[in-house]
């Protein structure tokens, strides 16, 4: 495979394989998606083959290489395919953008993913305070700004609305609303999952949350 | 040229990752050592996410955490000393090693390891995580990617000399040239560029600080090295 096509080692409700569908989709460039069928229980060759150290999707196959970590993936894609950039111009621009989308993927989704995953009303109560919290800086990270970096949704934003995917689900099993505690972050993700190249991949919300009970039978908390 | 100011902490490794891109590119610096256990005020005004070291601050702006300041730097003084390649595939590749590096930090788990069991379990964990590098992050050139220093090899330098003090303090093996013969050359070769060699903490003090520190961790006060 040694051409210039693309393809996305995928897994439908994955927000991290979400992340490089809209980078993709922002710079209109086509590509392939190839599912995980069984990614819990049996990984494809090709999947283990591509990313033999993690053995997770989401993973990018361009002229025959594979590049693995979503974060790494979407830097990959602006370097590419240069317009419309996704990255602010200045080399601090960047580097905010950058940091932000370490701190998210160091503590925003297993945040969430603890509320779900939690026993008891007290323990879903201190995952929901973390996860609150969390969004909160965010908020503070937006501003008055349309998107994360400024007036262009781009890099900052393909990051987190990704994730955003599962919010929907941690509402359901925190039992709390978005638009209640943080406003201006729920007016945030309404305007990106209306953005057409977010639309066309993000999952239905309902189906995430019918995937994370399913999960939750298959850790025994429910 | 704006003000270039480096907030570390001696000996950390996270600081000497950002010292030695700066020296690499030969760019001024004002160095500040901040005490962390007693935090400046403007210290904290310039990471209040993180409250950690290293920040670099150019022209009034901080820049923090450790391989998004390396970035910086390198997007900043593009044309000396490149720490990243021009082509995407392979600035993937070392960004996809720096940030194993930067989340493994294998140094770090046999340093606080409490209790035999917790230490040979750390012992085989990061042993597991050098294999992985030895296998498949190095290659057959000197250093990642290729033959200069690079935002892998910068990430990975704890390895190199933070490592070896770490084995003495707490009795162990773990990084050996009959298992690790990449790993171990790379290190040698690390140590020996000039830029590096001139700018390593003298591993007589770091023992002295490291044996300070580890008595902190049994004392269960559990410090940290940012």
């Amino acid at each position: 495979m040694s051409t210039d096509k693309v393809i996305l080692l995928d897994f439908w409700v994955s927000p991290f394989s979400l992340r490089p569908k809209i980078a993709l989709a922002e710079k209109s460039v086509e590509f392939e998606i190839k599912e995980e069928a069984d990614l819990l229980g049996n990984k494809s060759d090709l999947l283990l083959q591509s990313n033999p150290i993690y053995g997770k999707v989401p993973v990018l196959i361009h002229k025959g290489k594979p590049i693995c970590e979503s974060t790494i993936i979407v830097s990959y894609i602006d370097e590419t395919w240069p317009t419309p950039a996704l990255l602010p111009p200045c080399a601090y621009g960047k580097s905010t953008a950058r940091f932000w989308a370490d701190y998210i993927d160091k503590k925003l989704f297993d945040a969430g993913s603890k509320i779900w995953m939690a026993k008891g009303e007290e323990a879903i109560k201190v995952a929901k305070k973390e996860f609150i919290e969390i969004l909160k800086v965010l908020e503070g990270v937006l501003g008055e700004k349309d998107y994360c970096s400024g007036e262009s949704f781009g890099f900052l934003d393909i990051i987190t609305i990704s994730l955003a995917s599962w919010f929907y689900a941690f509402e359901q099993y925190g039992d709390f609303k978005i638009e209640d505690e943080c406003p201006k972050f729920s007016a945030w993700m309404k305007r990106c999952f209306q953005r057409e190249s977010v639309a066309k991949f993000v999952p239905e919300p309902t189906k995430v949350y019918e995937f994370v009970g399913m999960l939750r039978k298959m850790y025994g908390i429910e | 040229m704006e003000e270039v100011k480096l907030f570390g902490h001696w000996p950390s490794p996270f600081s000497y990752k950002v010292i030695w891109a700066l020296k690499l590119k030969g760019i001024e610096y004002e160095y500040v050592h901040e005490d962390l256990w007693n935090k400046s005020a403007l210290f904290l005004q310039y990471n209040p996410v993180h409250k950690k070291i290293p920040v670099l601050v150019h022209g009034g702006k901080p820049i923090s955490e450790s391989i998004v300041i390396l970035e910086y730097i390198e997007e900043t003084w593009p044309e000396s000393h490149p720490l990243l390649p021009k082509n995407p595939y392979e600035r993937s590749v070392a960004r996809f090693w720096a940030k194993f590096a930067d989340e493994k930090c294998i140094d770090n788990k046999v340093f606080f390891s409490v209790g035999e069991e917790e230490l040979q379990k750390n012992v085989e964990e990061s042993k597991k995580l050098l294999k992985i590098v030895e296998e498949q992050g190095l290659g057959e050139t000197k250093f990642f990617g290729g033959n200069e220093v690079g935002l892998a090899d910068l990430a990975f330098g704890a390895i190199s000399h933070w490592l070896g003090v770490i084995e003495e303090i707490m009795g162990v093996k773990v990084l050996q040239s009959h298992t690790f013969p990449r790993l171990f050359a790379w290190a040698e070769n690390f140590k020996q560029d000039p830029i590096i060699k001139g700018n390593l903490p003298h591993r007589d003090e770091m023992l002295v600080y490291l044996k300070y520190l580890r008595e902190k961790v049994l004392a269960e006060q559990r410090p940290s090295l940012s």
